[in-house]
């Protein structure tokens, strides 16, 4: 285990990341916010949703380092009684996951079909790509926004899980279009190569190529884009919270804290918004940072 | 007085897991109006001792000793803007790829006057005249009307007779012309040969043919000189190595050649590869495939010394070591 | 005896056109490649057939109508008495293309960089079945490592650790793990260095003779071809122009392209010879001269040259495609 991990320190991308202080530090920075997210459980000091443990009487406390503020809640409490710092924590846990999730679906789904588009080619892939270049014309948010506020209308009393459901849908929807265009072009290369004719001169079938040949080899791009797309997909899901039609009030993400919070802006409590804000700036920032590093870390003519 | 001079020169390439010695202590000159050739295998260092002469060596690769002497003017230590005004004017250069040397946005016209009036004091209309006798010296027919062609409506052959027409706009002494057949077919071939040896006479510009085909070194160099892991193995004139090969590597790489004249029934082979610049045998680098070796070369680095007609970096030739094993 | 591999009339028509939409707006017509024109040959058993000519000749087209990557235009391939296009479409294909298999030009895009050599190498084996259990696989992926030339033990490696000879050693591995009789190799020494050529192409002339390979050759490179070949193939834009069993061709050249071919060689004997190198090019394979492909370029020609294609025809122990050697004239 340890020399597995001296290897990786040790190789091409490892002596890039610890060459690269950006790198490190926007590492850390996303660790430290997928840690508390994960575990917000038992790291976060209060419960912000337990009702029974809410005192309306701690309302609209501002942060604790200010002369009206208390120790027991470092950043405040909001409307509601609820510890600022604790529902950031939580708030992250479903902005984190809506993000991974739309994302690992974009990539199945856009990979699948950018491969399929690539190889087989012909009419696939001609009805494929127009497909791509209608969606790419729709902005993602407005898609987002009319699938989800659909889903809402259509099932004006579904649970928390369909919800969220339509929410990561709604993201996808627009997210696969990228993995597919470049997973197309890159198959169209890696096709023509020789190891690829080589496979066909074997006999082994179209599907076993695409699967075990062709797709570990142009896998590379989408995991950059997969890690910049991470920060654009919490983005999307903040605004579309925001907008009110993204995560129920029950489970508030990020965008729904900032939403809450923006009703109190300008009678002064500021923290019920801009926390929630900073949380998702630096999350946003600290991935793309990280997608950054990797892209140029990947990129072999830049070494 | 040569042309040019090389000496002892070293061209690194500093890396995280430490220094590469692309090429180790090299020498050797050029004449005027003579013509060389620097063959070698993938990895020898040839094509970079074309770019550290004319200083386009790729960072991080540097020179790191040694000097490089144009007409007696030491240049390997100038920096970009002192090279560039020597580019062109007093080394031209030809590449490979003639598809990539000429910038598909330009007629050639446009970049032969360009390149014409940057070294030389003419006007355009003069340019323009001298443009087209260059031209029709490389054999291109209907010269005033390709001037206004773009590098796309030529074949690859045309190309490279641009590419060599641009590369004697202006009167250089010297080409480097870094394996300027390879891309061609072979008919091709035969005709840009031609045409290299005869404007690099007429226009009295001495060449530097890096290749790895021998056939093309037979039939074009006066002199040639055979890379090994970045050190000369042997060098002298073309007859001489090709027919007397004086060097075991020589010998081996002679042998190796299938022969359009005759029937063979198996090459012969050099066993293993050569060294990576990062594993290079001590003493000389040729030794661990060398059927001839003996202690000495395991050791001691050989210096190009006299064998025959060539200089050879062996230790056979050695004057004492053949006393010395004729009387053990 | 009938040969192993005969190819009838075989072409090979590229639709290159612009899109349609392109085409229909600027009036365009179809634009087709017609890369192999009509090539017919025979390979024995146990033999080479070296096929040799320029850009734009066909003759990679060719290596791949054989090995059915391509399927043809025209024509047919018989192998060992079956119509090989016509079975690779049915379920007794797969034991068909374990007969026959290809080795490439570039050793560096022959083998996929994310594969271990092991895993390279038993492919074919998994796909034909030709292994039972694990360690049979282990061990013959061993074997074949080790006939040519490499390390059992170099199967954990990857790709990018070995160098181009040792490469293409691994290609040929991968080849002849079904125990193929026929192998197509598309200048398998054209990308090598001249010593490490010498290393690969020995190695195939032994495995030719321990296993009783049948290879199909393709090259650039006359000099290469003498040494490997027994029967020599010229091609010109598609076409045959020269048949020939080796000896004769290299003793006596008879089409003017091939003697073309000859002359421009750069030769290590005779050097500094003035000689005239023919003028022109290889013609836009878009646009093929009428009649014969050569007559632009070539010093005989006549007015039947420019109108009517020569077909390939015997002739003295050779098969020769052209109007002035048929007519006597050269």
């Amino acid at each position: 285990m340890k020399q597995w991990w001296a290897r990786l320190g040790d190789s091409d991308i490892g002596h890039s990341f610890r060459s690269s202080p950006v790198a490190m530090a926007a590492a850390l920075v996303a660790l430290v916010c997928i840690f508390c997210s994960l575990f917000a459980n038992g790291v976060a000091p209060h419960n912000p949703f337990d009702l029974s443990t809410l005192e309306l009487s701690d309302a609209r406390l501002p942060p604790a380092w200010t002369a009206a503020g208390s120790a027991k809640y470092l950043l405040g409490t909001d409307d509601q009684g609820r510890d600022i710092l604790s529902a950031l924590m939580f708030g992250a846990r479903i902005s984190l996951a809506v993000g991974f999730a739309s994302v690992a679906l974009s990539v199945l789904i856009g990979v699948t079909l950018g491969l399929l588009a690539g190889y087989i080619g012909g009419w696939l892939d001609a009805v494929l790509m127009r497909l791509c270049d209608v969606m790419l014309s729709f902005p993602a948010i407005l898609v987002a926004l009319l699938i989800a506020g659909v889903g809402r209308a259509l099932f004006p009393n579904a649970q928390e899980g369909l919800a969220f459901f339509v929410l990561i849908v709604s993201i996808t929807l627009t997210g696969w279009v990228q993995y597919a265009r470049t997973v197309r072009g890159s198959t169209l290369v890696e096709r023509n190569k020789e190891y690829v004719q080589a496979a066909r001169v074997t006999g082994v079938s179209g599907l076993r190529i695409m699967r075990r040949h062709v797709l570990p080899n142009v896998l590379g791009p989408v995991l950059v884009l997969a890690t910049i797309q991470v920060a654009s997909a919490i983005i999307i899901e903040a605004t579309l919270s925001f907008l009110g039609v993204g995560a129920p009030p029950t489970s508030p993400s990020l965008g729904t804290l900032i939403r809450v919070g923006n009703n109190y802006l300008f009678s002064g409590e500021w923290w019920i918004t801009v926390f929630p804000g900073l949380m998702l700036v630096l999350i946003s920032l600290s991935v793309n940072l990280l997608g950054d590093w990797l892209r140029d870390a990947l990129n072999p003519k830049l070494r | 007085m040569s042309l040019l001079q090389v000496k002892n020169l070293v061209v690194e390439f500093p890396h995280r897991h430490g220094t590469l010695r692309a090429l180790d202590d090299i020498s050797f000159d050029i004449a005027p109006g003579e013509i060389l050739g620097v063959v070698g295998e993938s990895g020898a260092g040839k094509s970079i001792t074309g770019a550290a002469i004319i200083g386009l060596l790729e960072p991080p690769g540097r020179i790191a000793g040694g000097q490089i002497l144009l007409e007696g003017e030491r240049v390997d230590q100038y920096d970009f803007e002192q090279m560039r005004k020597i580019r062109g004017k007093r080394i031209g250069a030809i590449f490979q790829d003639p598809l990539t040397s000429l910038n598909p946005l330009h007629t050639i016209g446009h970049q032969l006057i360009e390149t014409i009036q940057t070294h030389l004091p003419l006007d355009d209309k003069q340019a323009r005249e001298r443009a087209v006798a260059l031209l029709r010296d490389t054999g291109i027919p209907a010269p005033e009307q390709r001037l206004d062609h773009y590098p796309h409506q030529f074949s690859g052959g045309m190309r490279q007779r641009v590419v060599i027409a641009l590369a004697l706009a202006a009167e250089p002494k010297l080409i480097v012309a870094d394996e300027p057949t390879t891309a061609l077919d072979v008919s091709i071939q035969a005709q840009i040969i031609t045409l290299l040896k005869s404007i690099c006479h007429q226009h009295q510009a001495a060449v530097m043919l890096i290749t790895h085909d021998m056939g093309v070194i037979a039939e074009t160099c006066d002199r040639v000189a055979v890379l090994y892991a970045g050190r000369i193995a042997e060098i002298g004139p073309v007859h001489e190595l090709i027919n007397r090969p004086a060097h075991p590597y020589t010998v081996g790489l002679m042998a190796a050649i299938p022969d359009i004249s005759q029937d063979r029934e198996r090459l012969n082979q050099i066993d293993g590869a050569m060294p990576r610049l990062n594993a290079i045998p001590s003493g000389c680098a040729y030794h661990p495939r060398c059927p001839q070796a003996f202690d000495k070369c395991r050791s001691q680095r050989p210096d190009l010394m006299n064998a025959g007609a060539t200089r050879a970096a062996c230790w056979l030739h050695e004057v004492q070591t053949t006393t010395q094993r004729e009387s053990a | 005896m009938t040969a192993l591999v005969q190819a009838n009339d075989l072409a090979m028509t590229f639709d290159v056109s612009a899109p349609w939409l392109n085409r229909v707006l600027e009036r365009k017509p179809r634009t087709l490649l017609h890369a192999v024109d009509g090539v017919s040959f025979e390979i024995e058993r146990g033999k080479t057939l070296a096929l040799v000519g320029e850009s734009g000749c066909g003759k990679s087209t060719v290596a791949r109508l054989l090995v059915g990557l391509y399927a043809p235009s025209r024509g047919n391939l018989q192998f060992d008495g079956l119509d090989a296009h016509a079975v690779f479409k049915t379920r007794q294909g797969l034991q068909l293309r374990s007969r026959i298999q290809m080795i490439f030009q570039d050793p560096y895009a022959s083998l996929n960089p994310r594969w271990r050599v092991q895993d390279i190498v038993a492919e074919p084996l998994i796909e034909h079945g030709l292994a039972q259990t694990a360690s049979e696989l282990k061990r013959r992926v061993g074997e074949l490592l080790t006939a040519v030339g490499l390390s059992a033990f170099d199967g954990v490696k990857y790709p990018h650790q070995f160098s181009g000879g040792q490469r293409q050693r691994i290609s040929i591995a991968r080849a002849l793990a079904t125990h193929p009789e026929f192998l197509v190799c598309d200048e398998p020494t054209s990308a090598l260095d001249v010593s490490v050529q010498a290393q690969v192409l020995n190695l195939m002339k032994d495995l030719q003779r321990q296993l009783g390979l049948t290879y199909l050759f393709i090259s650039h490179n006359l000099a290469v071809v003498r040494h490997v070949s027994d029967q020599v193939g010229v091609m010109y834009l598609g076409r045959l122009v020269e048949l020939a069993d080796k000896q004769a061709l290299f003793a006596n050249p008879r089409h003017p392209y091939t003697r073309m071919l000859l002359e421009a060689i750069p030769k290590m004997s005779d050097s500094g010879r003035g000689r005239t190198p023919v003028q022109g090019e290889v013609p836009n394979p878009l646009n093929p001269p009428t009649g014969c492909a050569f007559h632009p370029r070539c010093p005989h020609a006549n007015e039947r040259c420019r109108t009517e294609r020569p077909h390939l025809l015997a002739l003295a122990g050779i098969k020769i495609a052209c109007h002035a050697v048929q007519e006597g004239r050269i």
